[in-house]
Order: structure tokens, then sequence, then C-alpha cells
């Protein structure tokens, strides 16, 4: 069974993995504020969380960019840009994008509202499972601004006066506040509250 | 560690992602050790890693200020032609409605790796030379790690080959050498986290 550094009346510091008497409140190598477990951790989470959600509505519903050429005007949200890529036969892109735009975003919200509800009442994954998913989430959140900077790119390189010029929509605003709040919730979640649950099952084992 | 409380808290370790406690040089006893729970890399020693951290983060600081003036892609439709640099990307929003995503933008994908890159040097290059650490090291050095996940330069360089693949349809393209400059720097910047050791540098700067 793992010893952590609460279990030895020890508080860690997050940042430069020192340990301390618990009533210490600040690191004294690196100044970090210390915490044993982020008490605030679940409010957090769920407020960005929520952020998140409402950004990403409107982001769904109005253009992310608008395409002008010579006897065509096109405005394109997210999912119907990639439908478009996918009918000219760019399939490949057509997935990138609704990966990076449609499926990260949607398994995020569902991948933290799972491990915020696991820490609070426990869930059917062994903590080991859930904190992979956490790393995931960590990890693979910020790609999803990919859209947010191919609609800079395009608006900043389609500008061919009448031949071809694309705009922004009020879509890349909210999409790119929504992947925001969605990174400020995962990095909210204090991953030890994970671990947490495993010691109190592990006490059945012999230590 | 079955041993009871140490008054040696120097030789402590705690996992940040999940409070395992680990005597230092107990694990593995090597110059590696990864947390035995959770696999989070808690130290790597490598005589020559501040060296290769500086020199690499030099060249992509002097690879990202150069970039910035150098078209990263150049298009041509119907005579109409246009090359875009990477400050033009980033004020793609610039002065209408969407003004505030330009300045996230151009934090996400110029200020913040500029930054880091410069307090990466900031922080190193005395304790490389074994000198004191400068004024505000540790200041320096907690605020590059915090902004670790908001330094998105590389998630730029796959947003340039989406629009790439994304324009061929409307437009003659061609890639320009801003690319290939950050395609480096994406991989200077992967080398330097492979061998940037957060204990390490800490424990260095904590002398
Ligand atoms: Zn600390
Ligand atoms: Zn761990």
């Amino acid at each position: 069974m793992t010893v952590t550094a609460r279990d030895k009346g020890l508080v860690a510091c997050r940042e430069c993995a020192r340990v301390w008497p618990a009533d210490h409140t600040h690191c004294e190598v690196c100044g970090n504020a210390l915490q044993s477990r982020d008490t605030q951790s679940l409010q957090k989470v769920w407020a960005w969380w929520i952020a998140g959600i409402i950004a990403y509505i409107p982001a769904n519903l109005y253009p992310m960019l608008t395409t002008r050429t010579l006897f065509h005007t096109s405005e394109d949200t997210i999912i119907a840009g990639a439908l478009d890529l996918a009918a000219h036969g760019a399939f490949g892109i057509a997935a990138i994008i609704l990966i990076a735009s449609v499926v990260i975003p949607l398994g995020k919200f569902f991948a933290i509202a799972y491990l915020a509800l696991a820490v609070r009442r426990g869930a059917r994954w062994p903590p080991g499972r859930q904190y992979i998913l956490y790393e995931v989430v960590e990890y693979i959140g910020r790609w999803s601004m990919i859209d947010v900077f191919v609609v800079a790119i395009l608006c900043s390189l389609v500008q061919l006066n009448v031949a071809a010029s694309i705009t922004p929509g009020i879509a890349a605003l909210t999409f790119a506040l929504s992947v925001i709040f969605t990174m400020l919730s995962a990095q909210s979640l204090d991953p030890r509250l994970i671990w947490d649950r495993i010691e109190t099952q592990d006490t059945k084992d012999p230590a | 560690m079955k041993d009871t409380a140490d008054p040696d808290l120097d030789t402590l370790i705690a996992c940040p992602k999940c409070d395992a406690l680990y005597r230092v040089g107990v694990v593995n006893k090597g110059d590696r050790a990864r947390c035995e729970r959770c696999h989070t890399r808690l130290y790597t020693r490598r005589r020559d890693a501040g060296l290769v951290i500086i020199t690499t983060a030099f060249a992509s600081a002097v690879l990202v200020i150069a970039a910035l003036f150098l078209p990263f892609i150049e298009i041509r439709r119907l005579g109409f032609s246009n090359a875009a640099t990477i400050v033009d990307a980033a004020l793609a929003f610039y002065g209408g409605p969407l003004f505030g995503l330009s300045l996230a933008v151009i934090a996400l994908i110029i200020a913040l790796p500029l930054t880091r890159l410069v307090l990466t040097i900031y922080t190193l290059t005395p304790l490389v030379l074994d000198r004191k650490p400068w004024p505000g090291a540790k200041r320096a050095f907690r605020f590059s790690e915090a902004m670790r996940p908001w330094s998105m330069a590389e998630i730029f360089v796959v947003g340039c080959a989406v629009s790439l693949i994304k324009l061929t349809d409307l437009a003659r393209v061609e890639i320009g050498p801003a690319f290939w400059m950050f395609v480096a720097v994406v991989v200077l910047m992967a080398v330097q986290n492979m061998v940037m050791c957060r204990w390490s540098v800490w424990k260095a700067l904590d002398r």
C-alpha cells in the first residue's frame, strides 16, 4: 500500500515536490501556496465546466467563418465546414476538424463530469484508470484550439480582393472561450482526490 | 517507505499528482524515477540537462523572432496573391468585434512561448555556470511552468498544416520559410521538455 504525504502528517508542494509539516501554508523552496488537498477543487471544476458548455453552444450554432468568392458567399459553422470538406473528398481533414472541434470538446465535458462525480461519490472505474482519463483530458484539451488557429490563418491569408476573401465569425470567439474554460476546469481538478479513494479501499489488503 | 516521521524532509519527494511519498534515491536507485502508482515523472537527473535546455531555448527564441516577419503560407488565385506572416495570423481578428481573440492568439502562439523561452534562459544560465541564481529566478521559473499548457506553438503548426490542405481547393498554395522554422521550434521544444526536470531545477535554485 502506498504511503502518502498526508498519511505522514506532511503537506506536499505540487510545484517542486518537496514536503513540509502539515501546518506550512507556503513552500519554503518555491513559494507556492500549500494545500494537502484542494478543498475548493470541485466547485471550481463545475464553475468552469458550466462556463465551457455555455460558450460551446453558440460556437456550434453561429458561423466560424464567411467565405466570399466571385459568385458565391457561404457561411460555415464548424460542422457544416467539416461536411463541406468531406463532400470535396478531403476526408482526412474533415476528420481532424470534427475530432478537434466536436469529439474532443464533447468527450472532455463528459470526462470531466465523470471524474468530478467519481471523486465525490465513487465510481466503478479503479483510480488508476480514472487517472489515465484525467491525463488524457489534460493533454488533449489544448488541441481543440486547432480550429481557432485555422480560422485565424485562413482569415489573414485569404484576402484576395474580389477573387476570394474569408472573414471570421462570432463562433470563433465563443469556441476559443469554450476551450479556455474547459482547460481551466480540467486544471482545477486536484488529481490527488482521485487517488484518495484507493486508500480507503486498500485498507482491506494486508499491508 | 515504511519507516516513520523523518526530520530530514530534504530527502523526501511527494508525487505532485497523487501525493505518494518517496525517498529520493530509493525509487529506482538510478537517475530517473517515476511514481509507482501513477507513473508521473518524479525526476530525471542529467548532468548536461541545463546546457541542452539553454541551447535549445536560445535557438528556439531566435527562430521564433525571425519567423515572425517571414511568410508561412503564400496563396495565389486569379492573379491575386497574398502571403501571411505569423503576426498577420495573430492579428486576423484585429479591428473587428473579435478583437479580444487577436490578443488571445498573440498570447498563445507568440507571447507566451517566447516569454517561457526567455524565462528559462534567465533561470538556468547562472545554474549552468555554477553561479548563484539571478534575482527573481524562482518567480520566473514558477511563472514559466504555470504557462506551460498555454503555450501553443505546436498546435499552431498543426493548424497551418490543416489550413494548407483546406486552401488547396480555393487557390494555389505555397509553404513559406516561417512554417519550417516553426516546425524546428516545435522539435526543439520537445527535446527541451524531455530533458527538463522540474525537481532538479528547484533543487538547484534552492542552494
Ligand atoms: Zn515548492
Ligand atoms: Zn503519483
